[in-house]
């Protein structure tokens, strides 16, 4: 019998979508890194210095918390996995963390990255400050006047931010910039991609770096439930590697429901969203085959979301997949739901998340759940990079 | 024979000029052909803008965007160069990313372009093992050349790959860049033209990237067949207007 998987196969697919549509200048770059990460990644000297930093360094395991009083409100059983506790206040440093020892056993010395919000561009610098090695951020030239914190948060990391200039100058334009360095300077380059997105392999190296959330999840249900498997799993989709770390450990495993949560701006109608399953069509977009907001011509398009982390006009391949098959569930939320969600997260545990995560926290206004249901919320992010907005939007 | 294989066969250094479709204004793409084939150029790249072109410097990546403002379109390029040979003979290539194409079909871009007389297609981001697994069958059926890169960093073992796939001309880019790097050739460029020349492929290989004037234009040439000018002609006409096409290519040439 074949049991379905829903992981990808050797060609970077899942399904449908993904592979390595990229130009022949990036060719010997990606196959570089395509013909070496698992074994890279399953060596035990690698194991042992990602376990030891995930521990030491960024804070792990995170704790699996039940949220008390936001379970009994929705009359159901919330837990939440705290990647807000990572050091840099998100998921995003497994990643840079795995990707920088392997920047460094490939032999490069100069890393590159792009970021939206500047969430991921933190979480590189910061690794390049470990690690010692140069590290160039491209930001586009909008999001870098709105994400001051955070630029200088690089700055004083040690990092250089480029400003994107060129087409709409944020996260997508960034990405390009960081395509375009990348085929400038082939030889001494790692690009530390932010999820879980791009050329084959960086979707599954990426996935597989974040599923140490769903890894540890399942021992800690485990203590706490008597059993390892959830319900539900429930995560925000960006470019989706917060979502790939949780859905991980439990994508083939049918009886646990997945749900992705996209953002649907101002209103999936509105012309401005960022929900991809919702308004995309299957494309390429940073050398992947995936789904993607575009015109009928197949130029693409600017996405809207108050949430700078979900600001993206695809998803990565796995969850075009899970989308398409019907694996997943998704669903999208507006900046309203979310934001007032956000608020009532913070009332009633404590816990201030990321508007990102916010999103993930609002579908108990979309559906509902049965009393003895488990759900694993993953609260990827801390909320004070997003205080300014907060502030604005509820005049704190 | 396609038109580009029998243009390869002449004796003589081949002159291929690239222009963003839709660039400067949007109705200047039949002009511009014209006074390409006018002014003795011996191929044309067509370039279809993209929102997102990777592999391009500032020039090629402007003059998309404005394309587009323009209000370029894959079906809107069809259409202007409907009537194409009726007065155009050169080989004419078009240029652009996978997206639109995947979008407008590519098995309907295919029957469109062979039926308005196209003989070639350049996608930088469709890669050979996507390209032989999925689209080779619908190129051939209708004919279409499909261009490969190569680049200094491209090993011997792959390039031989593409020379197996490739039955036009391989496209040599020649530095470790996007288009429009305007450095000029080294040691470094000699090298690797005298490498590939050393070679012997099946294909000839014309070299694109970083070609802006008569001297880098001889330099290319000096082993390959020809060189394809992009970034630097887009240039020209966006200081000296749609209509100096042929002041551009004497400066060449
Ligand atoms: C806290 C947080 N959650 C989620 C995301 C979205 O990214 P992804 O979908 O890759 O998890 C971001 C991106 O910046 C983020 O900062």
């Amino acid at each position: 019998m074949i049991t379905e998987t829903y992981q990808a196969d050797d060609r970077g697919y899942y399904g449908d979508f993904g592979g390595a549509f990229i130009p022949e200048m990036l060719y010997p770059n990606v196959e570089e890194l395509r013909s070496q990460y698992i074994q890279i990644m399953q060596e035990p000297s690698f194991q042992e210095e990602f376990n030891q930093l995930l521990k030491d360094y960024v804070g792990r395991p995170t704790p699996l918390y039940y949220a008390e009083r936001f379970s009994k409100k929705y009359n159901t059983k919330i837990y939440l996995k705290r990647e807000d506790l990572c050091h840099t206040g998100a998921h995003k440093v497994n990643n840079t963390i795995g990707q920088i020892l392997m920047a460094k056993r490939l032999g490069k010395n100069r890393i590159i990255a792009e970021t939206g919000a500047g969430q991921h561009g933190v979480a590189t610098a910061t690794v390049c400050a470990l690690m010692g090695l140069e590290c160039i951020v491209y930001m586009g030239a909008i999001d870098i006047e709105r994400q001051a914190p955070n630029v200088a948060r690089m700055k004083m990391l040690g990092a250089t931010v480029r400003p994107a200039m060129s087409g709409s100058r944020t996260l997508k334009d960034a990405t390009n910039e960081a395509i375009r360095d990348w085929i400038n300077n082939p030889v001494d380059t790692h690009y530390i991609i932010g999820s879980v997105v791009g050329p084959h392999p960086y979707p599954d190296m990426v996935a597989r770096f974040q599923s140490v959330i769903s890894a540890e999840t399942k021992k800690q249900l485990q203590e706490v439930e008597g059993r390892e498997n959830p319900d539900y799993v429930v995560a925000c989709v960006g470019g989706g590697s917060n979502a790939a770390g949780l859905y991980y450990h439990y994508l083939d495993q049918p009886e646990v429901g997945i749900i992705a949560v996209e953002a649907a701006g101002k209103g999936i109608d509105t012309g401005e969203s960022a929900a991809t399953s919702a308004l995309g069509r299957e494309g390429i977009i940073h050398g992947s085959k995936t789904l993607l907001m575009q015109t009928p011509d197949g130029q693409i398009t600017e996405p809207y979301s108050i949430s700078a982390g979900l600001d993206y006009p695809g998803v990565g391949p796995m969850h075009a997949n899970l989308f398409r098959t019907g694996r997943g569930e998704f669903i999208s939320v507006t900046d309203d739901d979310a934001m007032q969600a956000g608020l009532e997260l913070s009332k009633l545990e404590g816990i201030i998340p990321a508007i990102e995560t916010s999103h993930a926290l609002a579908i108990f206004e979309e559906r509902t759940f049965k009393p003895d249901d488990v759900i694993v919320i993953n609260l990827s992010g801390r909320g004070d990079k997003d205080l300014n907005t907060y502030i604005e939007y509820f005049k704190l | 024979m396609n038109r580009i294989q029998q243009k390869l066969q002449e004796d003589k250094k081949l002159l291929s000029l690239y222009f963003t479709a839709g660039y400067p204004a949007i109705h200047d793409t039949m002009s511009i052909l014209q006074q390409l084939q006018d002014s003795g150029v011996d191929m044309v790249e067509i370039g279809l803008p993209f929102s997102d072109p990777l592999a391009d410097g500032p020039t090629i990546q402007e003059s998309s965007t404005a394309a587009l403002k323009n209000g370029m379109t894959t079906q809107l390029l069809f259409e202007q160069l409907k009537d194409v040979r009726k007065t155009i003979d050169i080989p004419l290539i078009v240029m652009g990313y996978f997206n639109p194409m995947l979008q407008y079909g590519v098995e309907k871009f295919c029957a469109t372009c062979a039926e308005i007389g196209i003989d070639g297609i350049i996608m930088p981001d469709l890669p050979l093992a996507e390209y032989e697994a999925q689209y080779k069958a619908i190129f051939e059926k209708y004919g279409l050349l499909n261009v490969f890169l190569i680049t200094p960093q491209t090993s011997d073992e792959r390039i031989r790959q593409i020379d197996a796939a490739s039955d036009g001309f391989i496209y040599m880019v020649s530095s470790a860049s996007t288009t429009g790097a305007q450095s000029g050739f080294g040691n470094t460029q000699s090298a690797y033209f005298e490498r590939i020349h050393a070679m012997h492929l099946k294909n000839p290989q014309i070299v694109g990237f970083g070609i802006s004037n008569s001297d880098t234009f001889q330099a290319a040439t000096a082993f390959a067949k020809g060189a394809i000018i992009g970034s630097a002609f887009i240039k020209h006409i966006t200081a000296h207007g749609a209509n100096s096409v042929a002041d551009f290519v004497k400066t060449i040439r």
